[in-house]
């Protein structure tokens, strides 16, 4: 389950695609306390989160500990056709990554 | 990104000093570009937010910039916000909570491929407003909605 992300892309209207993803992180504010222990949950969060269509950068995502557990993400974008590829990559404040691509349905 | 910084990346990733670097933080693996605004994220101040993210703090209200979330949100953790703008040549969108913590929970450097809209879920520790500021062609443009919380979503 670390690391993984759900990616679903598929072609709307005209060259217009639609992208749904979920990427499985805790995203983690650093101001939670563990009710058992009472310390301190350190802050573990994704910091940048980049789309790349055919390889392109058409999206940068600038995440801060706001953004809720399991960060979903939807847009839309154009020139796209079925079959491109598209492409989640991301870093989080520890330096862990993950990335994962899928074709255009 | 060139294959062979990513080659790079992952050799020093290896090393374990490199490794011990990055465990303490001082140093991430830029797998992705642009640098991230540490202090923008971390300020309690909406117009430090702004500053530090979209250049400024004077954003012109527009009825280009809608915000849609839902009027009441039972569970704070987890609030859905679209941003739709029809804004030309718009190079980025931001999103604060000016009552949360940090008020800025969100930012994407966007290029003129997206379209429509962006989704993604925030979390609000109270009742607040909800602010996108869209930055093009180096003038702000905003957009907002309440939003009441019942139960907040920071807390423990």
């Amino acid at each position: 389950m670390a690391n993984e992300i759900k990616i679903r892309a598929w072609m709307a209207e005209g060259d217009k695609a639609t992208v749904k993803a979920i990427i499985f992180h805790p995203m983690e504010t650093g101001l939670r306390k563990d009710k058992s222990t009472g310390q301190i949950i350190p802050a573990h969060y994704i910091t940048e989160a980049k789309i790349e269509h055919n390889g392109k950068n058409i999206m940068t995502c600038l995440w801060g500990p706001g953004v809720s557990k399991n960060p979903f993400l939807s847009f839309s974008f154009k020139g796209a056709k079925s079959g491109d590829n598209l492409k989640i990559s991301w870093v989080d404040n520890k330096g862990d990554h993950s990335s994962d691509e899928v074709k255009l349905a | 990104m060139s294959t062979s910084r990513r080659t790079f990346l992952r050799a020093s990733l290896a090393g374990s000093t490199l490794a011990v670097a990055m465990g303490a933080g001082l140093l991430s693996p830029r797998t992705v570009l642009a640098a991230w605004p540490q202090k923008a994220f971390a300020t309690d101040s909406l117009e430090e937010a702004m500053k530090g993210i979209v250049g400024g703090s004077n954003a012109t209200p527009s009825d280009k910039v809608v915000v849609e979330a839902p009027d009441i949100a039972e569970n704070g953790a987890v609030v859905s916000i679209t941003v739709k703008s029809s804004i030309p040549n718009a190079e980025s969108i931001a999103v604060f909570v000016p009552e949360n913590t940090a008020p800025l929970t969100m930012s994407y450097l966007v290029t003129a491929q997206i379209t429509d809209f962006i989704t993604s879920r925030i979390k609000m520790r109270k009742t607040s407003e909800v602010l996108a500021v869209v930055k093009a062609s180096g003038k702000l443009y905003s957009g907002k909605k309440s939003v009441k919380v019942t139960l907040g979503g920071c807390g423990g």
